[in-house]
């Protein structure tokens, strides 16, 4: 299979010292689910967001290695930011609409890359609604202020709102986090209509999250990459000692 | 316990008796009681007693003032002779002197300190920032008299150069005005910038916003009501200032001549008017009850901006009715 995103032997660390990542090479092919788990501070949001370069904000980092989407490398020079983060799409921990309505955070993204035909944003509405299980429930209200939604329907939303732009990847750093059961099924299910169009990568909630919808996993420990599998065997016979540790419950 | 009256001690025990854990009921009785309410009465006895000492600061402005209105025919009031001794008490020249000199402050200000607070709050880097906040907030503390007297030795020269008969004018007055709503403005808008969730950001720029474009789009309507806040405040601050104004503006008792110029003519604002003439009018006479009178219409005008400084923040439901992106 193709590979979509290539990360090699990358390493990053923070401005005040902190080894985020060390040496990490991976691939993550096209059409996958590709979970990246691990404990808290083990360097998953610092690499997913180099993928995007939201790392940009932060000063005074030093970073090594190469990351490539499609082929291309994201730290080139005369790489346009703005395009790549259109391609890549990224969903947050903490759901965060923007203020406004329902309808004006899907059309922001589109707005800002110089999409105004009305006819084509309201398809895309509904499909990516629709892609992010969310359409049923705000059809009718696609005007009332976004911040009225539950915070299941927030990350709903925030998900839709990558899928307005069509991008190829979508990030979604631990989208189910704060949410309830119900919402978190929902927010699942739609994962896999999302693998048929798109190349997803998820920090998972749980492992047991990331053994539901995963189709390849990469554990990683204090910003190291320990092991890379197919979700098959990554969850059932992990090779490396400290996965089967983390899989099992014993720390973490 | 024994001092405290029954019905309280009912409502007391009622109370405790909705508490589910044993251990919460068994707390020695006597000891949480008297300090308990010791202490919240002390809390009541300073909020009521504000509350009465700003109401009674009106009462007597009223009093004291009231005479204005009911004594001389409102249109005189509003004419454009002030001349106390003659018993002309034309309020115009001032009403007009006080707006000129404000609206240019907020005009300067306005734009200068959203845009400072922007830099400081969105673009700036982390050592900038570090240096220039408590700088401002070190300019906000600078007495006014002593902006006043910069105005007077460094302002006015500069602006006499510009062609006005003399450097003491609405202009000086609305620069050294709009100096010192600066830090207030500037201080509370990037407050309010930097309430703005992070996540806010990342959310815009993630799916493909330009920083400008985060700004505008996201940060600033989000932060809206911190910055109508910042600005109301400013403004007050302005309309409130009374030493810097008097030293600078040239004091003249004048409806200024409308045209281009306009800014560089002396207007002399109602509250140095007041300040200046105080010390000398008579106690009782016609005179101190109209300086007075102006002190009722500043206060109006005041509590004008006020209320609509919380309407406009009230208003911030637009976050939650969800305004236009």
């Amino acid at each position: 299979m193709q590979a979509k995103i290539s990360v090699q032997n990358v390493s990053y660390t923070y401005a005040d010292g902190t080894e985020a990542l060390k040496h990490v090479s991976l691939t993550i092919r096209a059409n996958e689910i590709f979970v990246l788990f691990g404990p808290a501070r083990s360097g998953k949001t610092t690499l997913l967001r180099l993928f995007n370069r939201l790392s940009d904000l932060t000063p005074g980092a030093d970073y090594r290695g190469t990351i490539l989407v499609d082929g291309q490398d994201v730290f080139a020079l005369g790489v346009n930011v703005t395009d790549l983060r259109r391609r890549i799409g990224m969903v947050f921990a903490v759901p965060t609409p923007l203020p406004g309505s329902i309808r004006g955070n899907l059309t922001y993204g589109p707005h800002m890359a110089g999409i105004r035909d009305t006819a084509l944003l309201n398809e895309r509405i509904e499909r990516s609604l629709t892609q992010a299980a969310l359409w049923d429930e705000v059809k009718d209200r696609l005007d009332h202020p976004a911040s009225r939604l539950s915070g299941g329907q927030k990350q709903r939303l925030c998900i839709a709102r990558s899928l307005m732009l069509e991008p190829e990847v979508l990030i979604l750093d631990n989208p189910t986090s704060g949410l309830d059961p119900i919402s978190t099924s929902m927010v699942e299910e739609s994962l896999y209509e999302l693998k048929q169009q798109y190349t997803v990568i998820m920090v998972p909630h749980s492992v047991q999250q990331g053994a539901r919808v995963a189709t390849r996993a990469a554990f990683m420990l204090d910003g190291e990459l320990v092991e890379i599998d197919t979700a098959e065997r990554m969850f059932k016979h992990p090779k490396d000692q400290r996965t089967e540790d983390y899989i099992t419950g014993r720390f973490g | 316990m024994s001092a405290l009256p029954v019905t309280l001690r009912k409502r007391l025990r009622t109370l405790v008796r909705d508490v589910p854990f044993d251990a919460v009921r068994n707390i020695q009785w006597s000891l949480l009681d008297w300090r308990e309410i010791l202490i919240e009465s002390l809390i009541r006895l300073a909020g009521i007693s504000s509350i009465i000492i700003v109401g009674m600061i009106f009462l007597f402005l009223l009093r004291e003032g009231i005479p204005t209105f009911l004594d001389i025919p409102l249109r005189q009031l509003f004419e454009s002779r002030w001349y106390p001794n003659e018993g002309l008490y034309g309020m115009w020249p001032l009403i007009v002197g006080s707006l000129i000199v404000t609206v240019g402050a907020i005009i300067v200000a306005l734009p200068l300190g959203l845009i400072t607070a922007i830099y400081l709050g969105e673009i700036a880097p982390e050592w900038q920032r570090e240096i220039l906040k408590p700088l401002i907030e070190v300019l906000a503390g600078i007495p006014s008299i002593v902006l006043g007297f910069l105005g007077w030795i460094a302002l006015a020269p500069l602006i006499q150069k510009l062609g006005a008969p003399t450097g003491l004018t609405a202009l000086t007055g609305s620069l050294i005005l709009a100096y010192m709503a600066l830090p207030t403005i500037i201080s509370i808008s990037e407050d309010a910038l930097y309430a703005v969730p992070k996540e806010y950001r990342d959310g815009a720029l993630a799916i493909g916003a330009t920083r400008w474009q985060t700004i505008r789009h996201v940060v600033l309507p989000a932060a809206r009501s911190g910055l109508v806040m910042a600005v109301m405040l400013g403004i007050g601050r302005a309309i409130g200032e009374t030493m810097a104004v008097m030293m600078v503006t040239g004091n003249a008792a004048f409806v200024p001549t409308f045209g281009a110029d306009m800014a560089l003519q002396p207007v002399r604002t109602m509250t140095a008017t007041i300040a200046a003439e105080m010390g000398e009018v008579a106690q009782g006479s016609m005179h101190y009850h109209v300086l007075f009178g102006i002190g009722i219409m500043l206060f109006l005008i005041t509590a004008a901006i006020n209320s609509l400084a919380g309407r406009l923040v009230g208003t911030s439901g637009n976050r939650r009715r969800g305004g236009q992106l």
